[in-house]
């Protein structure tokens, strides 16, 4: 059988049935009466004992999407979602925990089967690391509200609020209000707007002026509700001169009903800041038939609002059977630069439509993309993505280079760039390419003594070696281990 | 028994026949050359050999150890110890030539029961095996074969083959694109690999390769299968006298 | 929520509604015709011209671009075909088959009908009404599309050229044809033209179109048949609302080249549907627009390969001055068995003023697993290193940025086979470069 024909064969066989983290954690919840009305946006807010303001700007959002459509533009297709067949809100019984004793042992046993890293367990767990060493802060989501918080003093110490963004309406309202919907506005997009109305929880982050976050701030999402739509709301806020880094990885229960996942996440960065928003996404992808999974529309926005400043998106895309995502910067500070670098495979019938946008206003401003996506299965892939400069952004910079790879002769690779040159000043180079897994690279490394899926696996690690070096060390690892894991599922 | 035994094989790639009843056995610890006209077949052996997609066995068989390997995959094969040095090491970017090696050993030591070797022991095992070859550290750091000049590609491939130890190699054309410095470096790594333990097939078109790649037996392919068998010395005659007489009789 | 919105009717397409209402008794051709007329017609009631909601049309909002429809042009008289007599003169000095159109109407009378063995070329508009077999075996139906654009010149085709080509046969000279502007008064015309090149066939068509202040929509089918070679070259000129519709299909182990030049002119929308239906077929889509002013110039393309072993280079090029706009889409489709499928898509566009913008869309939509396709694009001012490094051997700014312009636009237009049409574009490009402000 030729080398090539038995990848195939490998990739196609792979059960999906078997996903690895398909399991349910028996956990008692509260939930929102079914159904999406005022009634259930002034429930949430009731529940969470927000301001007044937060509910008028809840309901305004709710009333906007009222009149707005589903977008269509995108290459994925699914059925009709029955907005008023979900729940809005489910949180577990306990909440507010004073300490990590607190966890339900359940969630931790969760986060165990979840292969979360060592270190962020024995964070979970309360080891205390030597001073010095590399930490991270997990913010931990279970469903819809954090349950837990670690690390907060030490963070408390630095300045650097990270907490619940339903305790910052709370601790720091002045600062949400500020900031909340000024990069996504309610009336931004379907999706977007639908988050504005019912968003449950997530994490809120604000670094001060000039301080670097001494550690990597990660959460760990799950869905896990049944029929719960997840409406994850992040904030992070750099502001001059500050420095941080937010990872955010994710699983989810196997479910037979298509689960709506529709996150917004903002990040503002101040002058001469920095902001580093890594994503690893696993979400279950549904069955060998595309049945389950997740739909995941999200929309994650940077606004390089100072001079200087820089927003970096790095996502790792594996899960999911719809995903619709375009972490965007909007370069507004003079000589400020976006990034994005993205790894997204698909498999089965999993439907991939993501990219950036990289919208130059300021003066000198950089961009860079570098997209890399696979194909397997009976799946299909697009990469969307906008370059656009704007009269004023004199000495604009765009480069772009997106690859895609083909598994399997029964899936499909897209590339829809869209580049609006607005000055003559600004430079835009865009190159992409599309072919298939190179079966002289396959049989070298099979001549070697690799199987047919190791040594898939190990050419495709090295096709997205470019996007798998800008994550931190702890996520790289993680990534490199998901793809094996997404191509053969053989691993697990 | 033999190492090897090639049975009668006929061999099309693309509806064209290229090995036509090729029969050869080769002992154990013994060097075969094997040299021939472009187009005899050589490169066609070694890819049937390593089991290579497209090449279709009409006919006969190649055993390893009495058994057929034609059913096997190049993986099982590589883990029974068959290794293709390629004349064309293939490029695989993004890859660290050390995580190849160590991916392509630790597959084969699993296939085989062995257990993995820990980071340190593989190290220290690469470490003394490249000096030898004149590989330095930056040089295994690269992607594997990337950007790497033609000597760094075959000093590469040796380098595997030192690692993965393995009971047959064929070596095609290994001295192709090599200056005369670059292959006594390659044929020295060659020969410290002969052991009593290791059959090698070492295809090549010239003869200067097998001055210092002393060989135990010398075959002549031409028009896919053998048509002479010697010692060394016919090696120096083929040198002298050309091909043309063998592709006549061949025809 | 989700109400499907009926936008208002804009003036144009009420104009163009009742053009139709109009005309429909008059228009060339019964029974199936008048069918074929109907279906699109009714494509564009539903639709309405094409606005920046509408994906393939996102840069060229015609809706609001086309703020009236013209009436259709009248039979050209004395007068026009005086007029249109200089047209086509971009190719003065190339030895070719010349065949008039005046305000969309075939002009024999100023046409080179020469017989020529294996040659047949006749009206759209005689074909039409006397329902001639070839036209009936292909109008409507080289290039499924469901363009409004093309709707509607289905809907109003007036008159066009019909050619054939013989199996075998290669024409003596370039077959040119002509669209001139006659009449003074603003008017509209749907021109369609079918030229059926059978198998072994080698021939080179040159289309150009010179009008005044009218609307132009134009459209040719073009059947391509096995083993040919076609060089096909559009040259698009004036100050006219032009649309034009490039629909065809292209057979096994054919060898097709197409060239768009666009100068000086003020609303174009080049919109080419290519399907490499055959296997083994070598093809290269090129073009070069030099705007200025408030020019608007639209490359779209739609380049489907349906075979396998087809091998596809599409490279276009634009010099944007003023307040110009230049759009170029590229859509590489490559469908489930089109296997060894080579496509490659270069755009550049050299911008010279700041009030200048060009967007760029290259797109790749792969289904088959065995290919090679990629694009690149880039756009942006010349190079000030290389402006510096002409202007420091004594060359004036404006001298060294007019020969790094013609660098660039000779690039492209050096691709074209035949000499005198590649004489001919590059004088064209460098009058074009000379009159610059």
């Amino acid at each position: 059988m030729p080398a090539v024909q038995e990848t195939v064969e490998q990739v196609r066989r792979i059960d999906v049935d078997q996903y690895k983290y398909g399991f349910v954690t028996d956990i008692e919840s509260e939930k929102a009466p079914i159904g999406l009305s005022e009634d259930t946006v002034r429930y949430i807010s009731a529940k969470k004992n927000e301001p007044e303001w937060m509910l008028a700007w809840r309901l305004e959002a709710f009333r906007r999407w009222l009149t707005m459509r589903e977008p269509t533009w995108a290459r994925v297709d699914y059925p009709k979602i029955d907005y008023q067949n979900a729940y809005y809100f489910s949180a577990p019984k306990k909440n507010a925990l004073a300490s990590l004793d607190e966890v339900d042992p359940e969630i931790l046993r969760t986060y165990e089967k979840l292969g979360i890293p060592l270190r962020e367990q024995e964070i979970l767990a309360g080891v205390v690391r030597p001073e010095g060493e590399r930490r991270v802060a997990v913010d931990a989501v279970f469903d819809s509200v954090s349950v837990a918080t670690t690390f907060k003093a030490e963070l408390k110490k630095a300045g650097v609020i990270f907490m619940p963004i339903s305790e910052a309406l709370r601790e720091h309202p002045e600062l949400v209000k500020k900031y909340l919907g000024s990069v996504v506005p309610i009336t931004d997009n379907f999706f977007a707007t639908l988050n504005s109305a019912v968003f449950s929880d997530g994490s809120f982050v604000y670094v001060p002026a000039g301080v670097r976050c001494p550690m990597e701030l990660s959460t760990y999402f799950r869905i896990n509700e049944k029929n719960t739509g997840q409406f994850e709301r992040t904030l992070i806020i750099a502001d001059k001169g500050a420095y941080v880094s937010y990872l955010e990885g994710c699983t989810a229960p196997m479910r037979d009903e298509n689960q709506l996942h529709a996150a917004v996440v903002e990040l503002v960065a101040h002058d001469d800041a920095e902001i580093k928003y890594s994503t690893v996404q696993n979400w279950y992808p549904g069955d060998a038939d595309g049945k389950g999974g997740i739909f995941n529309f999200v929309t994650k926005r940077g606004d390089c609002r100072g001079a200087r400043s820089k927003i970096s998106w790095t996502q790792v895309e594996t899960g999911s059977a719809i995903t619709w995502k375009y972490p965007s910067c909007i370069l507004r500070g003079d000589n400020s630069r976006g990034e994005f670098y993205s790894i997204a495979i698909s498999n089965g019938r999993q439907q991939v439509d993501s990219g950036t946008k990289m919208i130059h206003l300021g003066k000198n401003t950089t961009s860079r993309i570098i997209s890399k996506g696979i194909s397997a299965g009976k799946s299909n892939n697009t990469y969307r993505g906008l370059v656009t400069a704007h009269r004023k952004a004199t000495n604009a910079r765009n480069f772009t280079n997106c690859d895609s790879l083909l598994i399997g002769n029964q899936c499909g690779a897209h590339t829809v760039p869209y580049i609006e040159a607005k000055n003559s000043s600004a430079v835009f180079e865009h190159e992409a390419s599309t072919s298939k897994i190179s079966e002289d690279m396959l049989f070298y490394c099979q001549q070697r003594g690799m199987s047919a899926e190791e040594a898939t696996a190990l050419v495709v690690n090295g096709f997205v070696k470019d996007v798998l070096q800008q994550l931190p060390m702890e996520f790289a690892v993680e990534a490199q281990k998901l793809i094996s894991i997404s191509l053969e599922g053989s691993v697990g | 028994m033999p190492l090897l035994e090639i049975k009668n094989l006929h061999v099309e790639v693309e509806g064209k026949k290229i090995l036509n009843g090729l029969t050869l056995t080769i002992k154990k610890g013994q060097v075969a050359a094997i040299m021939g006209p472009n187009g005899s077949g050589k490169s066609t052996l070694a890819y049937v050999l390593a089991g290579k997609a497209n090449y279709h066995v009409t006919e006969g068989d190649v055993l390893l150890d009495g058994a057929s390997i034609l059913e096997m995959k190049p993986d099982e094969r590589a883990a029974k110890g068959v290794f293709l040095a390629f004349q064309y090491p293939v490029e695989v970017p993004g890859v660290a030539t050390m995580t190849f090696l160590r991916t392509a050993l630790n597959a084969q030591r699993k296939t085989r029961g062995e257990g993995e070797l820990s980071t340190p022991e593989f190290m220290k095992l690469v470490r003394d095996t490249s000096a030898h070859l004149g590989v330095n550290q930056e040089m295994l750091r690269r992607p594997v074969n990337v950007g790497f000049s033609g000597g760094e590609k075959k000093r590469n491939e040796i380098l595997q083959m030192a690692i993965l130890r393995p009971r047959l190699a064929v070596l095609d054309e290994t001295d192709s694109g090599l200056d005369i410095d670059a292959l006594q470096i390659v044929a020295e790594g060659v020969n410290r690999l002969r052991s009593p333990e290791r059959s090698m097939i070492v295809i090549t078109h010239y003869q200067r390769l097998l001055n210092f790649i002393v060989p135990d037996v010398v075959h002549v392919l031409a028009k896919g299968r053998v048509v002479k068998t010697g010692g060394k010395e016919l090696a120096l005659e083929l040198e002298a006298k050309g091909y043309a007489q063998y592709v006549d009789e061949a025809a | 929520m989700n109400v499907e919105l009926r936008p208002v009717k804009t003036p144009a397409e009420l104009a163009l509604s009742a053009s139709y209402a109009d005309a429909r008794a008059r228009l060339p051709g019964k029974g199936a015709v008048a069918e074929l007329r109907e279906d699109a017609f009714r494509r564009f009631e539903t639709r309405g011209l094409p606005h920046r909601r509408v994906e393939q049309w996102k840069y060229t909002d015609l809706r609001a671009l086309l703020r009236d429809s013209y009436p259709l042009a009248a039979l050209p008289d004395a007068a026009a075909r005086a007029h249109a007599k200089n047209a086509g003169q971009v190719l003065t000095g190339v030895d070719r088959r010349r065949l008039v159109f005046v305000d969309g109407a075939f002009a024999p009378e100023l046409s080179d009908l020469t017989e020529e063995e294996g040659l047949t070329i006749g009206s759209l508009a005689d074909a039409l009404a006397k329902a001639d077999p070839l036209v009936m075996a292909h109008v409507g139906k080289v290039f499924a599309t469901e363009d409004v654009g093309v709707a509607l010149n289905t809907a109003l085709m007036g008159d066009g050229a019909v050619i054939r080509i013989a199996a075998g046969v290669t024409p003596q000279r370039p077959i040119h044809l002509i669209f001139a502007a006659g009449s003074e008064t603003p008017s509209s015309a749907f021109v369609r033209s079918l030229i059926v090149i059978e198998k072994g066939a080698k021939a080179a068509i040159i289309e150009s179109h010179d009008g005044g202040d009218s609307q132009v929509n134009s459209a040719l089918e073009l059947v391509v048949g096995d083993d040919t070679q076609v060089d096909y070259v559009k040259i698009t000129q004036g100050r006219a609302l032009h649309i034009a519709s490039l629909l065809a299909t292209v057979g096994a182990r054919a060898k097709f080249n197409s060239f768009a030049f666009t100068g000086d002119a003020a609303l174009v929308r080049n919109q080419n549907f290519i399907r490499f239906a055959g296997e083994n077929t070598k093809a290269a889509i090129r073009g070069v627009s030099l705007l200025r002013g408030r020019d608007h110039v639209d490359n779209t393309l739609l380049i489907e390969h349906a075979a396998p072993h087809c091998e596809s280079r599409e490279q276009f090029r634009s010099v944007l001055d003023g307040e110009s706009h230049a759009v170029f889409q590229g859509k590489i489709v490559v469908q489930p068995h089109a296997q060894k499928t080579d496509a490659k898509m270069l755009t550049r566009a050299l911008l010279l003023s700041d009030n200048a913008e060009a967007d760029n869309k290259p797109e790749l939509e792969i289904f088959a697993d065995d290919v090679v396709c990629g694009h690149g694009a880039t756009a942006g001012a010349l190079d000030p290193g290389l402006k510096f490094y002409l202007m420091s051997r004594g060359i004036s700014e404006k001298e060294s940025e007019a020969l790094l312009i013609e660098a660039f636009i000779d690039e492209t237009i050096e691709e074209i086979a035949h000499e005198g049409i590649r004489d001919a574009l590059k004088f064209a490009a460098l009058k074009w470069l000379g009159s610059r402000g």
